[in-house]
This record gives structure tokens, sequence and C-alpha cells, in this order.
């Protein structure tokens, strides 16, 4: 070793009290959760104990698993999809808006966050229930009732509500980031406005859009207070089965199993749209 | 009728008149410069033309058609941004065939055409890169070769060079005259820099908050500035405040702080207030006790090609530039004598309302 005085660690110990909470409060459970699933479970006792891959194992080769898996990534990605087609127009409205209007609509974008995701649950099932507005309006038109809560659309309809904020902001940063003379440049070029921006915008906040999806996506898979209260009990998603097997059966490793299986496949999914859409950017846009 | 047309063109943000009655006239193929300090209304003059602003009142014509209101997208102008606003997701060929692919060119004549753009400023090796792997100048020649390839009958430069170091500013200023003559283009740029503006231009547009206050061939401009702010935003010079003393048919005595000079009457008046503004170049340092003005040199600066001398006299601190022609300059503290052609006095009636401000000429 050079005489020279040891550097004193500074990135270490400044990144140190995120990496303890990291570690405490989400590797360790995470850690804890993995080892469960390898439990074997008496289902007379309710003691755990042993190593099997039992669960892992009844998991997949079940249908009934495997249809609520499809289930949902199926509600996850339709509710990506239309959070981009929502998000991405409003975003860049809102980037082209001039204040105050752009404050005052980005707070009405930012407003889901502010109200618990339970309250809003049950706002939106008593809009959508059997006695709600909704269906007094559809019968004073003379539609007839409709049976709205408790389908794929309607958690579909509220995972967008809620997730919406997550696309918007990336967008938004993106667009912040792009120099509006690109914009004009295109304009003067001769294209009109909606070709500037799908061959010029667009894809300079493809980044923006990738984040922004991720986020949603991975929520989205992961969501259990709305598919819980407007799923109801015949429209199970992942996250519902977890919380069935741990307070319902109180089989704690099958549930801790089906939480890891989510995790994999979440990560798989995610990584993988990663890796297709940035890999076709990334010489371009460095 | 000229090709180009701006005639009182006004653009108002609320109170505030950000350009006020400007008129110009541009002839097809002149290559005519913006010159001003910034938030003088020359960029906002430059997007009306291109059609980012819309003019608040006025009219714009263009080889006789009206585009005052005309959208952005349907002038078929040329512009090169300040900032090149390339497409950093396009290749240089890409970006350059931009246009031709919105005008519906065909494909082949396209990339021939890009084919020659790219030719034309040096940059045929580079046609397959992203504009983030090209250097500053780089970036540049694709943003004129973007703007030139569409062949418009008008090119707009917005501070072309600003973002470039001296020397390749200098560089590309010859380059830029050299391939608007080839192609022809009429061409109007928008520059704070006084010299990259009398280098290149035919004429030269000067603005001062929001208004034009002088149109002329730059060397008009810098010879016959039109107004005190001119003179002094234009190159350096030195302004001298006196009084008429008396008109001698054609000539008139003028007292500058007691001493008298003799400078041409043209329509003065005895016992007017009077700045007489003479270029640092015009002076002359000659031997102590010659001349019209006794001094004494204060500090000196080699310019390389030039000397540039701060001369302390009766009238406060002159400058004066002499040619750096190998022999040794002169010493500070040394006594000498200021002289000057009467022909090359300019000058303004009225008094100087405040000090000339260094940081203008700076600009």
């Amino acid at each position: 070793m050079s005489a020279a005085a040891p550097r004193f660690p500074t990135p270490l110990i400044l990144s140190a009290p995120a990496a303890l909470l990291f570690a405490a409060l989400i590797l360790t459970p995470l850690v804890l959760t993995a080892l469960l699933s390898f439990n074997e479970f008496e289902h007379a006792t309710g003691r755990t104990h042993g190593f099997t891959l039992d669960h892992y194992l009844a998991v997949l080769t079940d249908s009934y698993y495997l249809e609520i898996f499809l289930r949902t990534f199926r509600v996850a990605a339709l509710a990506t999809a239309i959070c981009v087609v929502i998000g991405v127009p409003e975003a860049y409205i809102l980037s082209r808006m001039g204040n105050p209007w752009r404050s005052v609509f980005l707070l009405v974008v930012l407003a889901p966050l502010l109200v618990s995701v339970v309250v809003r649950a049950f706002g939106w099932s008593m809009l959508l229930g059997p006695e709600g507005p909704i269906n007094a309006a559809l019968m004073a038109l003379g539609f007839g009732r409709m049976r709205l809560l408790y389908s794929e659309g309607t958690v579909i309809v509220a995972l967008v509500h809620v997730m919406l904020p997550f696309m918007v902001i990336p967008v938004w940063t993106s667009l912040q980031k792009l120099d509006p003379a690109v914009e004009q440049a295109a304009l003067s070029f001769g294209a009109s406005r909606g070709t500037a921006i799908l061959r010029v915008v667009a894809p300079q906040i493809l980044p923006g859009i990738l984040s922004g999806s991720l986020i949603v996506f991975g929520l989205s898979a992961s969501a259990f207070a709305i598919p819980g209260l407007l799923g109801g009990r015949r429209l199970k998603m992942v996250a519902t089965i977890v919380y069935d097997q741990y307070l319902s059966d109180l089989n704690w490793p099958m549930g801790a199993a089906v939480a890891v299986l989510l995790l994999a496949a979440n990560l798989i999914v995610m990584l993988t749209y990663h890796r297709v859409v940035e890999g076709h950017y990334r010489r371009r846009l460095g | 009728m000229s090709f180009l047309e701006l005639r009182d063109i006004t653009k108002r943000y609320g109170t505030l008149n950000a350009v006020s009655d400007v008129t110009l006239s541009v002839e097809k193929g002149e290559f005519v410069s913006l010159l001003g300090p910034s938030g003088c209304g020359k960029t906002t003059t430059l997007q009306m033309i291109a059609g980012f602003v819309e003019a608040t009142s006025g009219s714009i014509r263009l080889d006789g058609r009206d585009i005052t209101h005309a959208k952005a997208n349907s002038r078929g102008l040329g512009i090169v941004f300040q900032s090149y606003a390339l497409f950093p997701h396009m290749t240089v060929f890409d970006n350059v065939s931009f246009g031709l692919e919105m005008q519906r060119v065909p494909k082949a004549e396209r990339k021939d055409r890009v084919d020659e753009a790219l030719g034309l400023v040096h940059l045929s090796p580079y046609a397959g890169r992203y504009p983030r792997e090209l250097s500053g100048g780089q970036r540049q020649r694709v943003a004129l070769a973007r703007a030139i390839v569409i062949r418009p009958p008008v090119l707009l430069l917005d501070e072309p060079l600003s973002n470039l170091d001296a020397k390749l500013r200098e560089a590309m200023q010859f380059e830029l005259r050299d391939i608007q003559r080839k192609v022809g283009t009429t061409t109007v740029m928008v520059t704070h820099d006084q010299a990259e503006a009398f280098s290149i231009s035919d004429r030269v547009v000067v603005m001062e908050a929001g208004r034009i206050t002088q149109i002329d061939q730059p060397y008009r401009i810098y010879e016959h500035p039109e107004t005190e702010f001119i003179s002094r935003f234009v190159g350096k010079t030195n302004l001298l405040p006196g009084t008429v003393q008396a008109i001698n048919g054609l000539a008139a005595s003028v007292s500058l702080a007691g001493i008298p000079v003799e400078i041409d009457a043209g329509g003065l008046v005895s016992g007017e207030t009077v700045t007489l503004c003479v270029r640092p170049e015009k002076l002359r340092l000659i031997a102590a006790g010659q001349g019209r003005l006794p001094g004494r040199v204060a500090e000196r600066y080699f310019l390389g090609s030039q000397w540039l001398y701060h001369i302390d006299g009766p009238l406060g601190t002159l400058m004066a530039v002499t040619p750096n022609d190998g022999s040794a300059p002169l010493e500070t503290g040394v006594p000498v004598g200021v002289d000057w052609n009467p022909s090359v006095v300019r000058v303004h009636r009225g008094r100087l309302a405040e000090a000339p401000d260094p940081t203008l000429e700076a600009q």
C-alpha cells in the first residue's frame, strides 16, 4: 500500500443510511418470505417446518393459479397500455400549458395520490354499485341495471385512475428535457403537428414512457386494494390470493410461494420489456 | 418589389412591445444580418418570419405572397437554430433527409440531394452518425445542410455560430458565406456579434429596444453610425462632449473642455451641445507637444496585430489603436500628442446621457 493517508470513505458513509434501511426493511422480509415458502405446512397444527418444493409445484401445476396469474398480468398490461394512451398526451398537453393552468392541472393529475387507495376504491364501488349514481342514470335512461362492480373492466379502470400519475410524471420529466426548438425544426421543414409529434417528439420521450410503464405495470401486477375491493371474492388476482393464503387458510408458506412467484414473474416481464425497448434506442439517444 | 418584405411588424406581449414597427426589405440572394444586444427584438423578428411567433400587426410578404398568418410548416423556409435542434434520434443522413421526406421528394432524388448537401458542408463521411457522436462544429454543419437541402426561398439563421469556440466561429463564418454564395439563397441572420454580422453580411440591420435604428452596409454602419447607441455598440469609440463655439462657413469650431477643435459645420448652430465620436484606430499617437490634444500613455494592451492604448488627457481617457508594425510599442507613462484627420470625426447633436457601458462593447 502507498503511504498516502487512506481516503475517507465518504460515498460509503453517505449511502449507508439508505442501504441499512433497504436491507432491514426490504431485503430481510423478502429473504424471510423466500425461506418461508420452502417450509412444509401442517394443516392440523398450522406449524411450519422442514424443506419442500410442494408449494411451488402446486402453484405451477394448478390451472386455478395459472389462470389467476394470467389474469393479473392481463389486467396489469391493459392498465399500462391505457395509461400510456391517456398519460402521454396528457403529459404533452400539460407541458404545453402556460401558468397558472399548468400548476392547476398538474395538481389535478396528482390528486389521486392524495387520497388513500382504500377510500378511493370505496368511492368507485359506491359510484358503480347496483344502487350507485351510474346505475341510477342507466335506469332513468331505460337501459336497465348493469353489473359494473366485480369485473375485470372495473378493476382496470380503477387501476388506471390510480396509476396515471406514475405515467404522467416520468413522461413530463423527459418532455421538460426536450429542446422546444427541435419540434419547431420539424414544423419548419414542413411536418404537420401530428408528424412532428410522432416522428420527433415521441422517440425522444421514449425513455420516460418506458420508465412510466415499468412503474405502472409493476404496481398494477402487485396491486392489492383495488382488486381486493373492486374485484370482490370472484375476481381474484395474485395479490389477493396471497392475502387469502396468509389470512384465511393461514397457509403462510403457500402464500409466500405465490408471492415469490409473482415477484419473479414481474421481474422477468419488466426486464424483458426494458431490454427490448431500451436496447432499440440506446445507440440513438445515448 | 423586394423578395422578402416586412412592413410595420409589431409584436406586443401584454403591454410590452418586443418588436415595434419593423420595416425591412430583403432582395433576392442578399445576406442580411439583424444585429443588436440581447432583448432587442431581433430573435422575435426572426421568429415572426419563421412563423413561430405571430405578429400583432403589420405584414410579411415573401415573393409577393402574404405569409403574415401562414403556419410555420407551410412557409417552406430553411432555419438553422441556435441550439441546432437536430433530431437526436436520427442519423445525420435522416436529419438532412427529413425536410425532403416532408416534401414527398422521391427516394432516389432524396438521396442525391442529401449527399450533395452533406458534400457542400464537408460531412459526407458522417452520414451514418448520430448527432451526439459529432462535435459542435459538425452539428452546426448538419443543421446548415438540413436547412439548405430543401432549397428554401429564405434561409434563417438564429445566432448560428454562438455555440462555437472563437477559432471555429471565424472559420465557419467564411464557410457560411461561401456556401450562401454557392447556393444563392436569400439569408437573414440574427446575431449579437458585430464582427460576425460585419464580416459576412451584405447589409446589417441594427436593432435597439424593439426598433430598427439603422440599415446599411457594414462599413457604413461602422463609419457613419446614426445614433450614439450604434457608435457604442458597434466597435469601440471615443465619445467627446463639447459645445459649438462658432461657425465659419463650412467649418465649425467646437470647444472640448476648453480645447478648440475644427469640424464640418453640417447644419450645426452656434452654442449647440454636440458629441464627437472618434474610433480608436483613427487616432494617431505622435510626438508630445504636437497634434490636437496632449496625453500620456496610461495602459497598453497587446492584441497581436494591434496595440490598444489608453491615453489620459484633458478629456479623460481615450482609446487609441495602432497597427503592430513590428517596432517597439510606447511605454506606459510616456507623454504623447494625439491627432486625427478632421474627416474621421462623426458628430452627434446633443450630449450623452450616460457614460459608455463597456459591457455592451464586449458582447
